[in-house]
Parts: structure tokens; sequence; C-alpha cells
């Protein structure tokens, strides 16, 4: 994207909140980051910090080579001059002035041409042409975030932050509100911070992920990379994978999931210094899937095949339907309905399910060794 | 006799001084209350209590403490002879007066209306590069107006009703210091009971028109601040 222009925006803050300790460092580019995390991680409080809201009891925040924040030099840049744009949940879209005026509100200092020009520029931009003279309370929930993404975006900031951008939005509104977000970071230059709790969201939006777990940094980089690969069982969790196993390492391939009783094939080298230690491997609920029973006189199969790798009979505990997918519960030693636990869960279509309900358990169930990850504790 | 009493002039005292002084005492008012509301400190009680102690003392008391200020031998009285003026027993003490005993109506109501409004409005401003001042004129005060008003409607009505410290700092002169309250007064010790009379029909009207405005205000206020507590 940009040419030779480089945005850089580098945090490293230190911040004593009532229940715990904020202590992050990161730095954040043209890329979208995305900073997710459970309610009360201290994601709102970073943004605020940046954005010059909240000042942090020690750290450093440099903006594009500017120091916004330096507690050894003293230094805290007040926020109308931190070139920073906040975006917040509910908008804050000043509810006594037009879309007009509000998106006008940070350009006074600037020659009226100019302003209307901006103006105009941006309302084409952000689709909201003949909503110029409404009010905030007669625009729909999508309307009134392009609004506060004008307003914020007009003043051309450095930086965009984002708290929770479709938190207030109604659930059938967001797919399209996502998609407009995402053309926007593409057209925006600076660095762009979002905040979610929300797993799918934080993927979607961001190129980097910044896992935030009680005030410290759970896991940060490129979001395949911590969604394939999550450092600890934390991040897994918080990146929503539901299937954990205590695990023993056998070979630099291969391991034992003493909670599931079965061997796995990895593709994740293990650690030489796992050896023999306490591991936990992991594998998420999408990635597993059920096989074709073996046909044993199939034409085309070229007399005994071995084994597919990683695969197991599965015997079904129980299941739970939502509108579009089905997740099952299973075991892999035997036990089957009325089990009081259950070792995974996988997540099919409905008509996968119904396929797989006719056939006789145990059923044949898949951990594919390029989606088994393995953890330190 | 009867020409004294159809004199108009108390009436036309009350309304100057009660007009200048809701003027002086809204400025000052909202200035504290803004002021107030940024800054918190360790004396910050005790700035409230002064602020607030008008309310609570007797008029009288307060009369008293502006005469020991503005009189000839007090600190602001000196400091305006030297300018030539003298305050006391003249119409701007009644101004005085009434301004100092509604000035904590006027703070308490706004410093109130200036709570009420949504911090984040406040902070999303100040991301946009834009000038507390102008925050403040553009957003908090207008989102704050219903409260602000109330209190102004409020003080003007107390300014009106003013007697024992006006009395105490302007005394009774007739046609220069001699409100509504005042005529009423020695119009009763004068035995001019009808003069009585007229003058507190007018005191009632007056407050009655005043309050139902307030009412009116707050109510469109209350329905206003529902509508955008809905964004």
């Amino acid at each position: 994207m940009g040419a030779n222009l480089t945005v850089s925006l580098e945090v490293q803050i230190e911040m004593r909140l009532p229940d715990y300790t904020l202590n992050v460092a990161f730095q954040a580019g043209d890329a979208p980051l995305s900073i997710l995390g459970p309610s009360a991680a201290g994601k709102t409080m970073t943004l605020r910090a940046i954005a010059g809201l909240e000042r942090p009891s020690r750290g450093r925040i440099v903006l594009n080579g500017r120091v916004l924040f330096d507690s050894d030099q003293r230094i805290d840049v007040p926020a109308r001059h931190r070139r920073v744009a906040m975006l917040f949940q509910h908008y804050a879209l000043f509810p006594h002035m037009t879309v007009a005026a509000n998106i006008l509100f940070g350009l006074q200092d600037l020659p009226p041409a100019e302003r209307l020009a901006r103006l105009e520029r941006i309302v084409s931009q952000t689709h909201l042409a003949g909503l110029q003279n409404r009010y905030p309370r007669e625009l729909s929930g999508g309307e009134q975030q392009r609004v506060a993404l004008a307003r914020a975006l007009v003043t051309e900031p450095e930086a965009l932050l984002l708290d929770e951008p479709l938190a207030a939005l109604d659930t059938h509104l967001r797919a399209q509100i996502e998609y407009e977000l995402l053309q926007t970071f593409q057209a925006y230059r600076g660095a762009t911070l979002l905040v979610t709790h929300n797993i799918a969201e934080a993927y979607r939006l961001g190129e980097n992920l910044l896992v935030l777990s009680k005030g410290r940094i759970a896991a940060f980089g490129p979001k395949k990379e911590v969604f394939t690969r999550p450092a600890s069982l934390e991040v897994a969790r918080l990146t929503g994978c539901k299937n954990f196993s205590r695990a023993r390492a056998i070979g630099p391939h291969e391991i034992e999931a003493l909670d599931w009783g079965c061997r796995l094939r990895t593709v994740q080298e293990l650690p030489a210094t796992a050896a023999g230690g306490e591991l936990r491997v992991g594998i998420r609920a999408h990635h597993i899937s059920f096989v074709e029973p073996e046909v044993p006189d199939s034409p085309t199969s070229g007399g005994a095949s071995p084994p597919p790798e990683n695969t197991f009979p599965a015997w079904l505990v129980r299941s739970s339907e939502a509108p579009f997918g089905v997740t099952i519960y299973f075991r892999l030693d035997g036990a089957g309905e009325g089990s009081p636990e259950y070792h995974l869960q996988a997540e099919v279509s409905q008509n996968d399910w119904r396929r797989l309900r006719e056939r006789p358990q145990p059923w044949q169930v898949s951990l594919p060794a390029d989606s088994v990850f393995v953890m330190g504790e | 006799m009867d020409a004294i009493s159809q004199d108009l002039s108390p009436l036309w005292i009350s309304l100057a001084t009660s007009v200048t002084a809701t003027a002086i005492t809204m400025i000052a008012g909202i200035a504290a209350a803004a002021w107030r509301q940024r800054r918190t400190g360790p004396l910050s009680p005790i700035v409230d209590a002064i602020f607030l102690l008008p309310l609570v003392l007797p008029p009288t008391v307060v009369g008293f403490a502006l005469l020991l200020l503005f009189g000839r031998n007090g600190p602001l009285g000196k400091l305006l002879l030297g300018v030539g003026a003298t305050v006391v027993f003249s119409w701007p003490a009644t101004v005085i007066a009434a301004a100092v005993v509604s000035f904590p109506l006027m703070y308490l109501t706004s410093r109130a209306a200036l709570d009420q409004v949504d911090p984040h409005f406040l902070q999303a401003a100040r991301t946009l590069g834009v000038t507390e001042w102008r925050i403040f004129r553009r957003v908090a005060l207008p989102l704050a107006w219903p409260g602000v008003l109330a209190g102004t409607i409020l003080s003007f009505a107390r300014a009106m009703g003013e007697f024992g410290a006006t009395l105490m700092v302007a005394g009774n002169i007739p046609g220069r210091t001699e409100t509504i309250p005042i005529a009423i007064y020695f119009a009763v010790e004068a035995d001019d009971l009808r003069a009585a009379l007229r003058w507190s029909a007018a005191e009632l009207g007056i407050s009655f028109v005043l309050l139902a405005a307030l009412y009116y205000w707050t109510h469109a206020a209350g329905r206003g601040r529902a509508r955008w507590a809905r964004i």
C-alpha cells in the first residue's frame, strides 16, 4: 500500500487499575491490528491511553516519530494535539448537531472553502449523501457509525482507534458494516487498532492480532500464526479453541494425548525441551471431520491401504443443534451416550449431521495432523 | 398618599435588579460550575462550602457581611471609593445583594446539569483536536442547557424575592433601592394594607409565571434528554 510512507505506532505502557495492572508493549503499522480479549482485559483502556484520554502510570507512546507520551521525559501531549481519532462503542455523536455539523466539528481551524471541500469528499466516501441535515437520532445504527467514522477521518488522523465498532449494531447489520469497515481500513493510511471481544470479528478485520488477558499480552503476531499455533493454553482458549488434552511427546512429530487416550501425528515439530515434560495438545472444533467408513472390497482401492493418519473410532456422547450447524460431543474409548464426560467436540454442518446420524457407531473421526497444535503449559 | 401608592417604581427597580443580578449570577455560576467540575483538589470542599454559604445563611448575615465588605471602611468599599464610587445604599447594592443570594442556586443547578453530560461526548470532541473552550461552548453547555436554564429561572425568582440582605446593604430609598419586597414591608409598617396586598399579588403573579416556565422547561428538557439518550 503506502509506497514510501511508513506508519508506526509504538506503545509501551504500564497502568495501575483497580483490579489489575495493565502492562502492554507492541507496535502497529499500516496493517490493522485487532485487540482481542475478554471483558476487563484492558483493551479499551489501552486505546484510551493512546488517544490521550487516560494517563498511564509509566511508559512511552510514539506515533510516526512523534512522542505522545513519555513518563521519563514527562511528556504528555493532550488528546487534541495527538492526531489520534477514536471511534467510541456508541459513537458519541453530538445529539444536538446535524450530521454535517458533527463532521465539521473538528475542522474549525481550516478556511471555510477547505472545510466544505473536505465535508463533501468524506460524505461521498462514507455514503452519507442526503443525510447531512439529519440529526443523529434520525439515523440507523449503521448510518450513525458511518457518521462517527466520517467525523474521525475528516480530521486526517495519523491513527484510528475503534472500540468495539460492531457491538452496538443489530446482528443483521453487522456483516454489511463489517465489510464497509474493511474497505475503510484499506483506504485509510494510518495505524488502525480495533478492540473486540468477538473472535471472528477480530480475525476478519485485523491483519495482526494482539490477545490481551488481565492486562497482559497473551499473544501478539500475524493473525494466522496466532490462530494456528497458539503459544499457550490461554491463547488457544481466548481464540476460541475448545479441545485440549494433557500430552506427552513420543517423537519429533508424534505425541500421546493422555486425556483422549490416543497417539497423534503432528506437522508441528515438537520442541526438543518438551521430551518427557508436560505438554498440551489442542485442535479446533471446526478442524475435526468424520470420514466415510472403509469399504473392504472397493474395486478402486488397490489392496489394503494403511489406515489414514490420526483417525480414530468415536462414540457419540451428545449433540447440540444450532440453526446451521451441529456440535457433536464424543469419546474415543467406547463409552457412548450418557457418559458424563466427553473427550472432544466437533462442529459439522446440518447436512453432514444427517448423514452421520444414519451410520452405525463407532464413527471414524479424523484429527488432521496439520490442525493439531502443541503448547507448553 | 394615593400618588405614592400608585408609584410603580418598586416593580421597575425589582425587575431591573433581578435581570442584572441574574445575568451576573448566570455567568459567575456557570463559570464556577465548569471550573469546579474540571479541577478537584484538597481545597474543593472548602470552595464548595463558600459557594453555598449564601444559601443557608440568614439573609441578614449575608447583608451584614456585604456591608462590612463594601462599607466605607471595608476592603472593597475603600477600593471603590478610590475610583469615586460608593456602592452601599445605592441601586448597585440591590444588585450585589440579589446576585450573591441567588448565586448558590445557579451554581448548584448548572453543576448538576454539567455533570449529567455523557463524558464520551467531551472525549470524542477532544480526539477531534478541538480546544477545551470550544468543547465547553459547543458541546457541554448546549447539552446541559435545560438544567442551566432551570437554574437561571430559579435564580431570577430568588433575586425577585430578596429582602433581608438588600435592606441591610441598600436600605429603603424609594425610587432608588425600594424593591417590591421592601415596599411590602414598609407598607405594612405604615399600615397601608392595600399597597401591601397589591405588591404581594404582584410578587405572587411573577413567581407563579416563573415557576410555570420552570416546569415547562424542565419537562421539555426531560423529554429532550430521553431522546438523546437513545443514541
